[in-house]
């Protein structure tokens, strides 16, 4: 029997049985609606209370300041939409990065074609890196929005948030511009990394609950106290009127759960997970010539391998793969939408060639020694194979 | 994975799954092309052992083919066809299924290879994913390439056949009559064309052009 090596934790990652568990009454036996003025909803009711509490309580903040949203493109949206349309009389200009998640790019995309603010996209080095000077630099009497992920999905580069949010909440005081505010994409961090948003200095944060072994179709935003957004949708109460609709309870139920545990784990499986995914990448490298890892060395999520590998194209490696039971994903223009490769990528400076030979592993709970080994086994070969049928040979001087 | 397949390729020619979703499963037929490609030109083959030689695409694009064919001299029939391929599973698999419908029964003669279509090659892979046509639009047009090639190198110059159609982007060779295609099956915007036929993908350049004869074909069908 083939073996089964999921190792795309980044793309969502499997339901943690405790999480489940937790759910499971609430897509039951407990199935009312919290708004209901009778005790089957205020059970419900409750427990959605409770469950705001618990993550308020995991991100040090308080619980009015979580609005549960249906994942991290509706929080990314919210935070990026609402503060900026409720606040524009304080300014126009938007300020993030080009390896931005679709969710924040093209929700600052919209607002500078159709409604007339201006956004700067700051440039990373060719580690996928933002600095606070470059931000600072970048910083306006009109800016009221910076939007900068804490950690990039594709290539794993961890962004210094802490510190270029001391510089946003310094230059703020200094130039007495309260409206400038600092929101981060957290999804991919949450697994890893602190979360604690006093010590990042951000008034907004994104959360999604199947990035967490929690289930899907859940997220959060933290809105920091006294911002002010305007709602993407109308029609109730819900989340103070911000994001009305019925609650998604198990999911909330779920998601609460989800984030305490991954906090709780989050130092030991880091420790687990580095030397794994620096032996992949070391596997990898050794046994296969003209190949490049995408992002960060040590700055990094441990869970993180991006290996573009050249004369290949990646889709046709996934397939490859696929068929010796691991699970992988790439930045290939062939697996997208829109047949354009990865923009991460390509904002790196790198050329196409490198970005649709791009190929990432990412690590979870149930990755082993075992699996890894087993890709670095099971890898050359495939590749040979894919190489022998490649009529491309990309010259050094593009990759390295 | 169970999934049933719609006969051809066409617009609504996609790979459909059990539950009629439109999905990115390839076919049997793909698949095993994709595994196990047929005809393709090995590390130590030797280029003078094949009389004509086909390119296109190039790998910023996503796609690029190089394909080696040697004809009989007496009767203009391929007998062996060769090809390189730098794309993904389905242009793999279309070029590899273009090399055995070149070749089998003796081999076509170089005026009925020229005849294949993107469709023909589709139609015996059982279907492509709609968004996947290109890939085997690339490998007709190399084997037309490569054609021309051996009409060169044996001074049959009343046998080329410059297509009747223009090249609007040197680097993905998409044609005016390909856009004009695009546009009949559906596609009236920059975007959409371009998800069809991969023109400017790697060339923007050429896209000014490409936008304005999408317009003429749009007023020229659809008024």
């Amino acid at each position: 029997m083939k073996p089964t090596v999921y190792l795309d934790h980044a793309a969502t990652t499997p339901l943690d049985p405790r999480v489940y568990e937790a759910m499971l009454p609430y897509l039951t036996e407990h199935f009312g609606n919290p708004s209901s003025f009778h005790s089957i909803g205020k059970t419900v009711k409750d427990a959605v209370d409770q469950a705001r509490e618990q993550v308020a309580h995991l991100l040090h903040v308080r619980s009015d300041e979580i609005l549960f949203t249906s994942g991290g493109t509706e929080s990314d949206n919210l935070a990026i939409l609402g503060y900026a349309r409720k606040n524009q009389e304080q300014g126009k200009h938007l300020i993030t990065t080009r390896i931005e998640h679709h969710a924040v790019l093209e929700a600052m995309l919209h607002l500078e074609k159709k409604e007339g603010f201006e956004v700067t996209y700051l440039e990373t080095d060719r580690d996928g890196l933002i600095s606070p000077e470059q931000v600072e630099a970048a910083l306006r009497e009109d800016t009221i929005l910076v939007s900068i992920m804490y950690a990039n999905n594709e290539i794993g580069t961890i962004e210094p948030i802490a510190v270029i949010g001391n510089m946003i909440q310094k230059w703020r005081e200094v130039r007495k511009r309260p409206a400038l505010k600092f929101h981060t994409d957290a999804c991919q961090a949450s697994e890893y990394l602190e979360l604690d948003v006093e010590s990042l200095h951000v008034d907004m944060l994104t959360l999604n609950g199947s990035k967490m072994y929690g289930p899907k179709g859940i997220g959060l935003l933290y809105v920091k106290r006294g911002i002010k957004l305007q709602p993407l949708q109308f029609g109730g109460a819900q989340e103070r009127a911000l994001r009305p609709g019925t609650e998604n309870v198990a999911g909330i139920i779920g998601m609460a759960k989800a984030l305490e545990l991954a906090q709780k784990d989050r130092e030991n499986e880091s420790i687990r997970l580095i030397p794994l995914r620096d032996r992949l990448i070391e596997g990898i490298q050794s046994s296969l010539k003209k190949t490049r890892l995408n992002g960060h060395p040590q700055q990094r999520l441990p869970n993180n391998v991006n290996i573009s590998i050249m004369d290949i194209e990646g889709e046709a490696l996934i397939l490859y793969l696929d068929a010796h039971g691991i699970y992988a994903s790439t930045g290939s223009a062939c697996t997208s939408a829109s047949l354009d490769p990865s923009h991460v990528i390509l904002a790196l400076g790198l050329p196409y060639e490198v970005a649709h030979g791009s190929v990432r592993f990412t690590l979870g709970h149930s990755t082993t020694n075992e699996d890894i080994e087993y890709v670095i086994q099971t890898l050359p070969a495939l590749v040979q194979k894919l190489r022998s049928l490649s009529p491309v040979r990309v010259d050094e001087k593009y990759f390295l | 994975m169970t999934h049933k397949q719609e006969p051809i390729a066409g617009t609504q020619g996609d790979v459909t799954t059990h539950d009629n979703a439109k999905s990115w499963f390839y076919t049997d037929v793909v698949k095993d092309h994709f595994f196990h490609p047929r005809n393709f030109m090995h590390e130590d083959a030797n280029e003078s052992d094949y009389n004509a030689i086909g390119k296109v695409g190039s790998p910023a694009c996503g796609d690029e083919l190089r394909v080696w064919m040697k004809v009989d001299p007496g009767t203009q029939r391929i007998l062996d066809f060769r090809w390189k391929t730098f794309g993904c599973g389905s242009a793999i698999a279309s070029t590899s299924m273009a090399s055995v419908m070149v070749t089998e029964n003796g081999g076509m003669t170089l005026e009925e290879a020229r005849k294949l279509k993107p469709q023909d090659i589709m139609e015996r892979l059982g279907g492509l994913p709609q968004r996947k046509f290109h890939c085997s639009v690339l490998c007709d047009k190399a084997l037309r390439d490569a054609i021309n090639d051996y009409y060169r190198r044996t001074q049959q110059f009343d046998h080329l056949v410059v297509e009747a159609s223009r090249i609007i982007d040197p680097v993905s060779k998409v044609t005016d009559h390909d856009i004009e295609e695009a546009v009949l099956e559906g596609a009236h915007t920059l975007e959409l064309v371009q998800q069809k036929t991969k023109v400017g993908i790697g060339n923007p350049n050429c896209l000014p052009a490409v936008e304005e004869l999408i317009r003429f074909y749009k007023e020229k069908y659809f008024g």
